[in-house]
């Protein structure tokens, strides 16, 4: 089954480094195919940024993203540019914290910025926080197969936070926080 | 030991180019190729070859020149603006006969254009774009595969024909991530080195002569001017030019059926889409949702010299759909070769043909 999954936020929240690792994730740990890809220019710096990823059991054919069925939008701007027109049967991730609307499809709320400061110090891996979230509540990439990727994906030292940034993305969605 | 990676095109370009033994690159970084040179710079002095970032890529083009003929493999990578000022140098290469690849990650044009926009709109300036006739050899990768097997690919066919060999990719294939599988080694067809007692630029029968790299005791000179089988200039022989300027571009052309790369689906269709480069995929994605036997797809990995014996394959048809990003560069060369119907199928701004859009004109030739 096809999946295309869109990721958006701002420049330097680790949007198209998500996009990579879930990439990453389902071709080379979970025997899928994967293409991934980004909008590459000036507006992506600073500005709404947008990466996107297919997932497929079969070979990926048309590389771009046609329909997605899975969005993780982080800020407010990545929601009015890349989110606002969600399919109604899509599901959407937000960071709660920073998204103010809602989209017509299901929608869960994910505190990732709020959680990566507060509870593990360091509102950088807000990102992998996300991807924890998406795993557990789309599995469209195992557990394992996230971790692993994860770990290709950090820079050396950062492994331990990275892993308590995903493991706490799993619980908010495992324990309906 | 075979080994993957989920990796960019871009940077599965340089691992073909490294693993196909390149060991100097001269370039100038330029957006959306960049990603090549910085994984050749990051790269290359650990497996003890040369990075050089030159000033232009006038002097670019002319580095790896100077680096083949001292017997490295060597390599470039632009878009768009640095493939135009590559172009005298790339027919100096071709008058030396020097083998070397050129790495064009095509963005739109003209002139700067879209630098961060896919397009394909090079494919003529890549056959004609230096001065005088020539012919050139051209891959054109639909994958991040195919960035990384075409690339060392590359190498071979411009060390067998002593040419400079293109690869044409763009900028979907070129930042896009899919698996790579990266073998333990790549195929290896290396330079014919010069037989003694034989004139450095004396053809063999296959037209090509073969190489006197410098620093083995060959005393060669090397010129841009027409030259006779020692390499001395010899301008103003109408006898010798021709003779010259023929078998460069015979060497090349009389080995189109050895050279020709290419995938065919249902040889016996009415319909053919005729593809290289990234519209394939559109392609591919159109004939994988319609079954239909009577929709073929013939799919150029080699554009340059164009396979026109790869037509002749599909004996019942009617039509060739030729979709390209640009406004119907190939479409022309297949019209030359063909007295099928031949519908261009141009698309300029950055965008793939999608699938719905390739199907909605299909059904109109169905």
């Amino acid at each position: 089954m096809r999946h295309e999954v869109r990721f958006s936020g701002f420049g330097g929240q680790g949007i198209i480094l998500s996009a990579v690792i879930l990439g990453r994730a389902a071709a080379m740990y979970d025997n899928k195919f994967a293409v991934q890809t980004q909008v590459y220019g000036p507006e992506a710096r600073g500005g709404a940024s947008m990466s996107a990823v297919i997932i497929d059991d079969d070979p990926i054919l048309f590389p771009k993203v046609i329909t997605p069925d899975i969005f993780v939008i982080m800020s407010q701007e990545g929601f009015e540019k890349y989110g606002s027109e969600a399919p109604a049967d899509a599901v959407m991730l937000v960071d709660s914290g920073l998204v103010h609307s809602r989209p017509g499809c299901r929608c869960i709320e994910v505190p990732a910025t709020r959680e990566a400061k507060q509870t593990l110090g360091r509102e950088i891996v807000a990102n992998i926080v996300m991807l924890g979230a998406l795993v557990a509540s789309t599995h469209v990439v195992g557990e394992t197969a996230i971790e692993k990727a994860i770990l290709d994906s950090v820079p050396k030292g950062t492994e331990s936070l990275n892993l308590k940034a995903m493991t706490r993305g799993f619980e908010l969605i495992s324990k309906g926080e | 030991m075979t080994r993957t990676d989920f990796m960019q095109g871009n940077t599965a370009c340089a691992e073909g180019a490294l693993a196909a033994g390149c060991r100097f690159f001269g370039g100038y970084p330029i957006t959306p190729s960049t990603e090549v040179a910085e994984h050749m710079a990051r790269k290359l002095p650990k497996a003890g070859g040369v990075f050089i970032q030159m000033e232009d890529e006038i002097a670019s083009m002319a580095s790896i020149i100077g680096a083949s003929w001292a017997g490295k493999r060597s390599m470039t990578a632009t878009s768009g603006p640095g493939f135009s000022l590559m172009m005298e140098n790339i027919g100096y290469a071709v008058m030396t006969e020097t083998p070397c690849v050129v790495v064009n990650i095509q963005r739109g044009g003209p002139s700067t254009g879209q630098p961060t926009m896919s397009g394909q709109g090079d494919m003529m300036q890549c056959r004609f774009g230096s001065h005088g006739d020539y012919s050139v050899i051209a891959l054109a990768p639909a994958s991040v595969q195919e960035m990384f097997d075409l690339t060392a690919k590359a190498f071979n066919l411009s060390d067998r024909f002593r040419t400079p060999a293109f690869l044409m990719a763009d900028e979907i294939i070129g930042h896009m991530r899919e698996k790579l599988v990266i073998p333990d080694t790549v195929p290896m067809q290396g330079r014919k080195p010069l037989q003694q007692g034989v004139l450095p630029f004396h053809p063999d029968e296959d037209l090509v002569p073969g190489f006197p790299q410098f620093g083995k005791g060959y005393g060669v000179h090397v010129t841009g001017l027409t030259h006779d089988e020692r390499g001395y200039p010899c301008a103003t022989s109408p006898a010798l030019h021709e003779e010259l300027v023929k078998r460069l571009v015979n060497k090349i052309e009389s080995h189109r059926d050895e050279i020709a790369d290419y995938d065919v689906v249902n040889p016996d269709a009415e319909t053919v889409f005729i593809s290289y480069g990234v519209p394939a995929r559109s392609v591919q994605q159109v004939l994988h949702d319609q079954k239909n036997p009577d929709v073929g797809h013939l799919r150029l990995k080699l554009v340059w010299p164009f396979p026109d014996s790869a037509l002749r394959i599909f004996k019942n048809a009617k039509t060739f759909l030729v979709p390209e990003l640009n406004l119907g560069q190939i479409a022309r060369e297949v019209q030359r070769h063909t007295k099928n119907e031949v519908v261009m199928l141009p698309k300029l701004g950055g965008a793939l043909h999608s699938p719905a859009e390739l199907t909605t004109v299909l059904e109109g030739y169905l």
